[in-house]
């Protein structure tokens, strides 16, 4: 038995299914920010098989920029929760409704 | 058994059930501990895959930077409990839980028709070769130059941003 790319193809396509099922059915904003860097994980996860089973670096590349992307999302979400969180006391999706219509 | 096949089914299983523990956990601080897991067993797969820089990227980066940062938000904000994940609302639940089915069914479709294995067979000398600092390094201050400088500034961007955003009171 070898190791194909589908394994790892399929264990990250199941690990954004449950990036997707914890933004949907969580309320509390920080947990659904976890779960956004469980899907970038995921699509990390994707880019290193296809470059290491292809042999060539430029996945591994966009993986790097991929982190970066990730580290300042969650350095200006984290900031924009912190926020919110000094003018209503709440960090629960369900009542921060200020921009809906 | 091959030691890789074993490294693999040891991995992949610690990362699934890390990530089904961390969004079913009430209690957020819990959830951050198993997302702490999950991203050492990614590491671990990118090991198995010859990616060497991308494993030890990930635990700096994510396990330590990323999550640190939120579990010190997490402890500052101190969130109440959130309803257990069984005691939700029920029509929310099933409505999540069909969309984010249709988007595994359909990732599955395209992974089992497709079957890139057909066309992709491992070439292990140039597959440890890809995953080295040096192969890396060398696309990166080469064809990448400009990526690599936008990276830059949207990391200095994004240091700007949440100190002003975190500092004070919008007035």
């Amino acid at each position: 038995m070898t190791i194909t790319i589908e394994y790892y193809l399929i264990l990250s396509a199941f690990m954004f299914f449950v990036g997707v099922a914890g933004v949907l059915t969580r309320r509390n904003a920080i947990i659904v920010f976890m779960s956004i860097e469980l899907m970038l994980n995921s699509a990390n996860l994707t880019l290193v098989a296809f470059s290491s089973y292809l042999g060539n670096s430029i996945g591994q590349l966009f993986v790097f920029f991929v982190m970066t992307v990730a580290a300042a999302e969650a350095a200006v979400g984290l900031a924009i929760i912190i926020a919110i969180f000094r003018n209503k006391l709440t960090v629960n999706i369900d009542e921060i409704n200020i921009l809906k219509w | 058994m091959n030691l890789d096949v074993i490294l693999f089914f040891v991995f992949g299983i610690v990362a699934a059930v890390t990530a089904v523990i961390m969004i079913t956990r009430s209690n957020a601080v819990i959830s951050a501990l198993f997302l702490v897991l999950n991203f050492a067993a990614l590491a671990g797969l990118y090991l198995t895959l010859n990616a060497q820089f991308i494993a030890v990227t990930q635990i700096i980066v994510y396990a330590g930077a990323i999550m640190v940062l939120f579990l010190f938000v997490l402890m500052l904000l101190r969130p109440e409990n959130e309803k257990k994940f069984l005691e939700l609302n029920p029509k929310i639940k099933i409505f999540a839980m069909i969309v984010a089915f249709v988007v595994f069914a359909q990732l599955a479709y395209i992974i089992f028709f497709a079957r890139p294995s057909q066309n992709i067979s491992k070439d292990l000398a140039k597959s440890v070769e890809a995953g080295t600092i040096e192969a890396i390094g060398r696309e990166l201050f080469t064809n990448y130059i400009v990526p690599f400088e936008a990276a830059g500034f949207l990391l200095l961007a994004a240091t700007i941003g949440a100190l002003v955003l975190a500092k004070k009171k919008f007035d």
